[in-house]
C-alpha cells in the first residue's frame, strides 16, 4: 500500500491501521479475537467503545461503512439496556443478526485464505503463454534548467509569424465622379441598367460611390429606380426634368 | 506413446491455455471419449517425474504447468512473471460469488458490509467473474458467477475442489436462541 494510512495504537499496543482492514466487519472480527471474547455471546457495550474510539481516532476515509456498524452497535448496547422480564421466551436477542453477520463473514474470510493459498501455489506453476514482461517504464522526467527552458521559449516564440494588424486605409468616395458618369449616360440613353454604371472589375469604393450618387439622383428627381420583381436587376430611368419649384 | 496421445501432447504444447476435453476431442473427432481419456492418462504418465513440466488437469481442461519446484528459477530469471497477488478486498468478492452464484451485488455488499461496486467491476475486467443472468425483482438486478478463468488462477479442476463449507471451522449456524444476558 502506497498512501500512508492513519495508524493508531489500541489499549493493547497493538497498531491498527483502519486501511489494512476491508470493512467494518473486518475491524469488528479484529476487535472481537484482540478481546478474546466469545463471538456468540458478545459483550456489545465493550466492543462498541471500542469500535468508536479506533473509528474515531483514524481518518474516516470510508465513513459511510464504519458509520452505519457504530449506529447498529449503539442501538444493538441500547436494546441491551431495555429491562426484561425473567423467564420471558418472547425475548430476541438484539444481537443475533450482527452475530449471524459476524459468523458469515468469518466463514468467508476462512475461504479467503484458502484461496489465497490456491492462488500462491498456482502462480508458481508457469503454463506455455509466456507474455513479454511489461513495457520498460517511460522515459525519465525531463531534466532541464532555467536557460534550457528559456532558449526553447524563444525558438517557439521565433516561429511565430509576425502579428497581423488590419490597417486602415482611407478611401474616399467619388460620389462626384460617380454622378458626372451617371449623368453622362443619361445623357445618352432614357435607361439603363446598374451593371452600365459600374462596369465588371469595380472595386468596393466604386459600388459604393455609385449607388450613393444614383440614391442621391433619385432624390433629386433627376432618375427613377425600379425593379420590375424582387431580385431582378435594377432599372435606372431618365425623368422628365421637372419644374424648379 | 499411442499416436493419439502424442497428438494431444503436440495440441496441448502448442496452446497457451488449458483445453477441454470437448477441444481435444476435434483434433480427431472419430476416436471416442473413452480413447481420449485413456490417452490423456497414457501423456500424463509420460511426463512423469522425469520431465520439468507435468500435465495439470486445470479450470475444467488440461494443461501443461511447470512443476512448482522450478518457479522461483524462472521467477528470478525473469522468463515468466509470477502474477500479481489480488487483494483481500478482491479475494473476499470471489469466495461470495464463488459460494453463492449466481449472485448479486446487494448480497455481495452485504456479507461484505462494504460497497463492493468498484471490485466487482476489477474482477469483470479481469475475466474472474461474470454476468450469467438477471434476477427477478426489482431492476432485475445483474448476477455474477465465476469464469474458467477464475478456476484456472487458483489451479482448480472445478468448482467442486473448492472446501465445503461444513469443513471449514466456522460452521454457519442459525441465529443462536435468546441467551441469557450477563
Amino acid at each position: 500500500m502506497t498512501t500512508p494510512s492513519p495508524v493508531m495504537r489500541d489499549q493493547s499496543g497493538f497498531v491498527i491501521e483502519l486501511e489494512q482492514f476491508s470493512g467494518p466487519l473486518d475491524l469488528l472480527l479484529h476487535l472481537i479475537h484482540e478481546e478474546e471474547v466469545d463471538i456468540t455471546d458478545l459483550p456489545i457495550s465493550k466492543i462498541a467503545d471500542q469500535f468508536l474510539a479506533v473509528i474515531g481516532d483514524l481518518g474516516l476515509n470510508q465513513a459511510a461503512d464504519y458509520l452505519e456498524m457504530a449506529a447498529r452497535l449503539l442501538r444493538i448496547k441500547a436494546q441491551m439496556l431495555l429491562p426484561r422480564r425473567l423467564g420471558d421466551d418472547e425475548w430476541e436477542d438484539p444481537r443475533a443478526e450482527l452475530v449471524r453477520r459476524l459468523l458469515e463473514y468469518q466463514q468467508i474470510r476462512e475461504l479467503v485464505d484458502w484461496l489465497a493459498r490456491a492462488a500462491a501455489v498456482r502462480a508458481e506453476r508457469f503454463g506455455r503463454g509466456y507474455e513479454a514482461p511489461p513495457p520498460d517504464a517511460p522515459p525519465a522526467p525531463l531534466q532541464i534548467d532555467l536557460n534550457d527552458l528559456l532558449g526553447a521559449a524563444e525558438r517557439v516564440i521565433a516561429l511565430i509569424p509576425e502579428p497581423m494588424l488590419h490597417r486602415v486605409v482611407p478611401r474616399p468616395l467619388d460620389v462626384e465622379g460617380a454622378t458626372a458618369k451617371i449623368h453622362a449616360l443619361l445623357a445618352e440613353r432614357e435607361s439603363f441598367a446598374w451593371s452600365d454604371v459600374v462596369g465588371p472589375g469595380a472595386t468596393i469604393v466604386d459600388v459604393l460611390s455609385a449607388f450613393i450618387a444614383l440614391l442621391e439622383l433619385a432624390k433629386r428627381g433627376t432618375l427613377s429606380l425600379t425593379q420590375p420583381e424582387p431580385f431582378a436587376p435594377m432599372v435606372i430611368r431618365r425623368e422628365p426634368p421637372r419644374e424648379a419649384a | 506413446m499411442s499416436p493419439l496421445a502424442k497428438l494431444l501432447e503436440a495440441a496441448l504444447f502448442a496452446a497457451s491455455r488449458p483445453l477441454t476435453l470437448e477441444e481435444l476431442g476435434s483434433l480427431e473427432p472419430e476416436s471416442g471419449e473413452a480413447a481420449l481419456r485413456a490417452a490423456l492418462t497414457e501423456l500424463r504418465a509420460a511426463y512423469g517425474d522425469d520431465h520439468g513440466v507435468e500435465l495439470a488437469e486445470i479450470a475444467e481442461g488440461w494443461q501443461f504447468l511447470t512443476r512448482r519446484e522450478y518457479a522461483e528459477a524462472i521467477d528470478r530469471a525473469q522468463f515468466a512473471l509470477r502474477p500479481r497477488r489480488l487483494s483481500p478486498a478482491a479475494l473476499e468478492t470471489l469466495a461470495i460469488i464463488a459460494y453463492r452464484q449466481p449472485v448479486g451485488r446487494v448480497e455481495v455488499d452485504e456479507i461484505r458490509g462494504v460497497d463492493s461496486g468498484a471490485v466487482v467491476d476489477k474482477l469483470l475486467e479481469r475475466g474472474l467473474v461474470e454476468i450469467v443472468t438477471r434476477g427477478e425483482g426489482l431492476g432485475r438486478p445483474l448476477l455474477y458467477g465465476t469464469t474458467a478463468q477464475f478456476l484456472e488462477i487458483l489451479g482448480l479442476k472445478d468448482l467442486e475442489e473448492l472446501p465445503r463449507l461444513e469443513e471449514l471451522s466456522v460452521a454457519l449456524r442459525p441465529p443462536t436462541p435468546a441467551e441469557e444476558p450477563e
